[in-house]
């Protein structure tokens, strides 16, 4: 029986690896990169992430509003996206999400938001894109100025900013004031656009009306910044090479997403499509740490009463499966915190009710095997039948619980129920590392214990409990 | 040998007893309200908004604010402890949300906003669709699988058939427990009770499935003998098994129902229901079911019983 030793050695290789992860530390930055989908990022693995409904946090879901009869515009609701994410990054708050769901909704999560309502207020509101006249200061994309549109710009931003409401901005110029030349509504078509040397740029048309004001201020000007302004925030600071007269082009040295990123920003400085706010759901940070304190102490009561009832039912071998569940409940945090999965409360649930099912199975399989021992089996041959017996069971078992957890989580993907969906996540990975922990890892322990101490056990039935 | 599949007579009339509350709540319902059962906002759409005052605020006064408001069908009252008031009505947008803010603020101070939910009724008429959809989709599912892993033994489908009746049974348990909750506490169903549902589904399947699969074993074991006596030896293996199985979960739900907090509350209670309910029909339902089945009689007489079939290719 040597090679159960290989087994265990793996096992308990697998275990520290495992809680390596699964323990808050800090991981070594070969790890937390490998982890991450770019080049030269990293994903922090040091905490679980938690969902809002535990850290507290506001989840909206929005929906474009139209008519039924209407049909979308291609690619509105992707435009409206991008803006969405660039006001959520406005607000100031650790990792928001924005994400589509469906042909007509998105989903906008806001961690820690202090006052929701208004950040919704904020998300849905109309933006006013602006060409500014800099007079020469360095200003430079993504700073914050005053136009004379909104000669307040600054100041109210830094009252958010105050009241925790707003990320910080750059500001160089907090006393200025620059001079608005044109506001958006001059803007016809936005583009982005190849030139023949396969560089990308944005290609605009104005309207007929305005064209001329805009070309008389663009002939006067020429070799200085016209700057690009979004609700105060500069956007792009190009450089006027000549008159424009119906339309231009603006080129840099954009990559493909950063041309169309922009171009959307300056066709929609309003959303290109209506938001309607359909469910909002704000969880308090206080009732998130109640949850999470609770769920701990829940955790830990029903682990204790499990892993006593498993030793006084079974003994020695109750004594091993708690040790594989251990084992168990180690390999399913250090997966949540690879893959990732979001915690919720929900899916703590999930958690738990997957620990009843790895019992389970040990408890199927012990009591094959006592069954077998009462029958007059050897103790050796006892423990394989038990295994190799209870097995179709723990199988079609997992599976038409699989089979569920399949439906529920396509559920929770289409209906918004991102509840149901944390569900089905942990309760299905809890199943599948079940089978391995409570089959596999339970039988290598019971063999090289059999294989070292077997005859003691053969002369102590107190020892198996049967 | 105990004579247990032979009395299903009486294990039908248990079930039926449980079953019937429910289907005379929902008979109810559906004549007061149009609704098939006690829908919560998750179905219907409407407002869930929970306040934790720093003094004790009686949940008739804070209801007496949206009243005024002109939201005549508030529901108010105390979660946790009395200074925690949840309320709900229908559905409104932010504009109003502030208004409200504001007034209550004025009359009982400053609080923390610990919950609040809103969701437009087009949005819950979708969900509530989709979860019976969901719940269909499930059975038919484990049905094809049931069938499948129960090939080798006469009429797989059977077999499959009877879980799934199991596992409506155990639904329907778990609404007659929602109804009287609901009678009593005034307890909806809400997206938490469909995912409890799933998972009674889940274990209740499992359960009928370890039973099923000693069946499966034991005909192969003894062949000739009839399937009532090899369902009654399969019941009396696998107890042991059963009763440990359901102590290990019930432990571990009670634990989360009494420290678990009020939110899982409601979930951990009827998950509880339900899990009794599967080990129960698994061994009083589905089993006598299919033996049933194989003898031709529903409700068995004491006539001559079959013998179980020898094993040949499914049917």
């Amino acid at each position: 029986m040597r090679n159960q030793y290989v087994y265990v050695i793996l096992v308990l290789c697998l275990f520290a690896g495992s809680l390596f992860v699964a323990l808050p530390l800090d991981h070594p930055s070969w790890l937390e990169e490998g982890l991450a989908p770019g080049v030269d990022t990293q994903r922090d693995i040091k905490d679980l992430t938690l969902g809002l409904d535990l850290k507290g946090g506001t989840q909206v879901l929005l929906e474009a509003e139209i008519s039924d009869d209407q049909i979308l515009p291609e690619d509105a609701l992707n435009s409206a996206k991008i803006i969405v994410e660039q006001r959520v990054n406005g607000l100031g708050l650790a990792e928001p999400t924005v994400q589509l769901q469906g042909e007509r909704r998105m989903i906008v999560e806001l961690p820690g938001v202090k006052n929701p309502d208004q950040a919704i207020q904020t998300i849905r509101s109309t933006g006013q894109l602006e060409f500014v006249n800099l007079g020469g200061s360095p200003v430079r994309p993504d700073d914050f100025i005053n136009t004379t549109n909104r000669p307040n710009a600054v100041a109210d931003l830094q009252e958010s900013i105050a009241a925790g409401e707003a990320a910080p901005q750059s500001v160089p110029f907090p006393d200025e004031v620059f001079e608005t030349i044109m506001t958006g509504d001059i803007l016809q078509t936005v583009v982005a656009t190849q030139d023949e040397f396969t560089f990308w740029q944005i290609q605009f048309d104005l309207k007929g009306e305005s064209s001329g004001d805009f070309f008389t201020y663009t002939r006067d000007n020429i070799g200085e910044v016209l700057a690009i302004i979004l609700d105060g925030r500069v956007l792009s600071t190009p450089v006027i090479n000549a008159a424009i007269n119906d339309n231009g082009v603006i080129t840099g040295d954009f990559s493909q997403e950063e041309a169309e990123s922009l171009a959307i920003q300056m066709r929609y400085g309003a959303l290109p499509i209506p938001l309607e706010v359909v469910d909002v759901r704000t969880i308090g940070a206080s009732l998130g740490q109640d949850s999470i304190d609770r769920s701990l102490q829940a955790g830990i009561v029903g682990g204790a009463l499990v892993l006593l009832f498993m030793v006084l039912l079974y003994r020695l071998p109750g004594l091993l499966a708690t040790v594989a569940l251990a084992i168990y409940v180690t390999l399913n945090l250090a997966m949540y915190k690879l893959m990732p999965v979001t915690l919720t409360l929900p899916g703590i649930a999930g958690f738990i009710l997957s620990i009843g099912m790895a019992v389970d199975a040990n408890i199927l399989i012990f009591e094959r095997m006592k069954e077998e021992l009462r029958n007059g089996r050897s103790l050796r041959l006892a423990v394989e039948t038990g295994f190799s017996r209870a097995w179709p069971a723990i199988r079609d078992g997992n599976l038409s619980t699989l089979i569920s957890c399949a439906v529920l989580f396509w559920f929770g993907n289409n209906f918004g129920a991102s509840v149901v969906k944390g569900f089905a996540i942990t309760l299905s990975i809890g199943v599948l590392l079940s089978m391995f922990t409570a089959v596999f890892v339970t039988r290598t322990f019971m063999r090289s214990f059999l294989s070292t101490q077997g005859e003691k056990l053969m002369s102590s039935r107190g020892l198996l409990g049967y | 040998m105990y004579r247990l599949v032979e009395r299903r007579r009486l294990w039908f009339l248990i079930s039926l007893l449980g079953i019937l509350p429910g289907i005379l709540f929902i008979i109810w319902n559906i004549s007061s309200t149009g609704a098939l059962l006690p829908l919560s906002i998750d179905y219907t759409g409407g407002t869930q908004w929970e306040m934790r005052f720093s003094e004790p605020v009686a949940p008739t006064e804070l209801g007496s604010v949206f009243v005024e408001a002109g939201f005549i069908d508030t529901k108010a009252f105390n979660v946790d402890d009395d200074r925690t008031v949840q309320v709900k009505f229908k559905n409104i947008d932010i504009s109003q949300k502030e208004v409200i803010e504001q007034a209550i603020v004025e009359r009982f101070g400053e609080f923390d906003e610990r919950l609040y939910r809103s969701i437009g009724p087009a949005i819950g008429a979708e969900v509530s669709q989709a979860a019976l959809l969901a719940v269909i989709a499930a059975s038919l599912l484990i049905l094809a699988y049931i069938a499948l892993a129960f090939r080798e033994v006469s009429h797989p489908f059977r077999y499959g058939v009877a879980a799934i009746v199991a596992l409506v049974h155990d639904v329907l348990i778990t609404v007659s427990f929602l109804s009287i909750m609901n009678l009593i506490a005034g307890w909806e169903l809400d997206a938490l009770f469909l995912t409890a549902t799933l998972t009674v589904i889940g274990f209740s399947v499992n359960d009928t499935i370890v039973i099923f699969d000693r069946i499966r074993e034991n005909l192969r074991r003894h062949r000739g003998e009839p399937l009532a006596t090899v369902a009654n030896r399969s019941i009396i293996e696998t107890a042991q098994r059963s009763i440990a199985t359901q102590v290990t979960a019930l432990l571990v739900l009670a634990a989360i129902l009494f420290f678990g907090g009020s939110t899982l509350r409601i979930f951990m209670a009827t998950l509880i229901v339900g899990l009794v309910s599967g080990t129960y029909s698994s061994i009083f339902t589905a089993t006598p079911l299919v033996v049933a089945w194989e003898e031709g009689s529903l409700l068995h007489r004491a006539t001559k019983p079959i013998r179980a079939r020898e094993q040949t290719a499914p049917a």
